[in-house]
């Protein structure tokens, strides 16, 4: 599918590297809400942004030793993601100091690598801020592969993650795998950071995470209806935000943020005049 | 509904069994050399002042905690290597759960049948049916498609004794689950109770300072100040002079009565 673009689609989406960036993008679009609504209730909005400093690290790494440096910011970030979450489980740190420790280490350890190997130069800021609109083919694969792997999980043990987010201390006295489940979440964050962090760029995909469910917990009266909205939100604003970077030569990264923030600010004000629920109720089966 | 993989036991199988139990913070003893045992079909009551070490003891038995001395079975296991945990529905005193969180009551109590059902497998048609059965005995059906922020602090309460209900526990440990909640919750309360004894042959450990509710429906009460005051039927508390269901102020009065 990668290798036959352009597809005929309209404008804005009528050339290949458009298309490649709609592609990426909508995946990124739907994981990255879906994960976060998980984080939020943990109270780990911001452990997105922790993993992307770390991720960071391993980018710099990746420069040094001549390794394409998506596989070692995915190295570092999972190793990072477990860390953290060592951390706050054994209460060694309260969640943002453990956090605050990872951020700085990892950001500084990344501007350490990457600037011994010639500066800081255009390849960093790609994948500090993202770089949606020259995305190559292989890295919409990989985006691909690694997005499917986080959807598949995330849906599968929707269930169980939920228990865990919302109550650990029940959930590990009824047998749930309270460790386990914190551990897998921490990972697949991790998978999740390195495989936006092309299209929305290290510094704000933690943003993509959280700012639809925000808008998800506006809107919606349950848990999965809040899951519905955030993806819902989240591939809405890589569209729009797309499109505008089009239109008006905007930084894609910036602009996708920008729309989900937009979109959290409206529906917040415009909240009295649309009843929470109306929208979209879905019962259990 | 039929109990998958009930465990072949017999009827007066020993759900809790704590012997000579011990527990210290720093050197001062909060439970001291206590035994209590909680048998399949019966309903025990667990009452003290605050501060007797009640909680310290359910953390014991539920194996959160390392007794220093004596011996807990929880399931007739050690409590650390329960497998079956799903066996033991739990009510905590405080729910941890966000106040903000985007979920509906269906939804949470849905989450007490995944340890059941086995945490890896979708829910299935018996399995909602459970959770909405759960729902209706404690009287939250109207309410069941609401979030679960926009209920008051009784009704949020009964959510979580459906969340345990749903897993058809065979133990039920609730820690002082009907304070603050108003006449009729507590009387649905009860009646689910009774049902998931009699219908399920649960055992129930009850902590609560508030015993009128349930009064007429409890085998044993155990009375704890670090150790333990008492252990018997209510009637022979009724003969020390302590009346559980007319008139509610004398068991606190007694508990008074031990500081």
């Amino acid at each position: 599918m990668i290798a036959s673009l352009p597809l005929p689609l309209p404008f804005p989406f009528e050339l290949a590297f458009m298309q490649r960036a709609l592609v990426a993008g909508v995946v990124v679009g739907v994981f990255a809400p879906l994960i976060g609504t998980f984080l939020v209730q943990k109270r780990m909005s911001l452990i997105g942004d922790g993993i992307g400093h770390v991720a960071f690290a391993g980018v710099g790494a990746g420069i040094i030793a001549g390794v394409y440096p998506v596989w070692t910011a995915l190295l570092f970030a999972v190793v990072g993601a477990l860390g953290i979450e060592w951390l706050r489980a054994r209460r060694k740190a309260s969640g943002d100091l453990a956090l605050a420790l990872f951020f700085y280490s990892g950001i500084a350890l990344g501007a350490v690598l990457a600037n011994a190997k010639g500066g800081l130069g255009t390849s960093v800021i790609g994948f500090l801020f993202g770089h949606a609109l020259t995305v190559d083919a292989l890295e919409v694969v990989v985006i691909l592969l690694l997005g499917s792997l986080v959807v598949g999980l995330v849906i599968a043990l929707r269930r169980v993650l939920f228990a865990i987010v919302t109550d650990e201390d029940w959930s590990g006295v009824t047998g749930l795998p309270v460790t386990e489940m914190n551990a897998l979440l921490a990972v697949l964050t991790a998978v999740a950071v390195v495989a936006a962090m092309q299209i929305v760029g290290i510094l704000l995909i933690a943003a993509l995470m959280v700012l639809p469910v925000a808008t998800g917990q506006l809107l919606a009266r349950s848990f999965k209806g809040t899951l519905r909205v955030a993806v819902a939100v989240g591939v809405g604003s890589v569209v729009v935000g797309l499109t505008s970077s089009r239109l008006w030569g905007l930084a894609p990264g910036g602009a996708i943020v920008l729309v989900s923030a937009l979109v959290f600010l409206i529906i917040a004000l415009a909240r009295h005049t649309i009843p929470r629920g109306t929208l979209l109720e879905m019962p259990e089966p | 509904m039929a109990l998958s993989a009930a465990p072949d036991t017999s009827p007066s199988e020993l759900l809790v069994e704590a012997r000579g139990v011990s527990y210290a913070y720093a050197s001062t003893f909060v439970v001291e050399d206590v035994d209590l045992t909680v048998r399949r079909g019966e309903f025990v009551a667990l009452v003290g002042p605050n501060g007797s070490g009640k909680s310290t003891l359910l953390r014991v038995l539920l194996g959160a905690l390392q007794p220093m001395r004596g011996s807990v079975r929880l399931l007739g296991q050690p409590p650390d290597e329960v497998v079956d945990r799903w066996r033991i529905g739990y009510v905590p005193q405080r729910p941890t759960l966000a106040p903000d969180v985007p979920a509906t009551v269906r939804e949470i109590v849905a989450t007490g049948r995944l340890a059941r059902r086995g945490w890896w497998r979708p829910l299935r048609t018996a399995d909602f049916d459970a959770v909405g059965h759960a729902i209706d005995s404690v009287g939250l059906d109207d309410l069941a498609d609401q979030p679960i922020t926009e209920l008051s602090g009784g009704q949020q309460q009964r959510a979580f004794i459906a969340r345990a209900f749903a897993g058809e526990p065979e133990l039920l440990v609730l820690d002082e689950p009907i304070a603050g909640i108003d006449a009729e919750s507590q009387r649905r309360f009860r009646e689910s109770l009774v049902h998931l004894i009699g219908d399920h042959g649960a055992g129930v450990l009850l902590v609560s300072h508030e015993l009128s509710a349930v009064s007429d429906v409890i085998d044993r009460v155990v009375v704890l100040k670090r150790r333990v005051l008492f252990d018997g039927p209510p009637a022979r508390l009724v003969d020390e002079g302590v009346s559980l269901g007319i008139h509610r102020e004398d068991l606190p009065l007694w508990l008074e009565g031990l500081r």
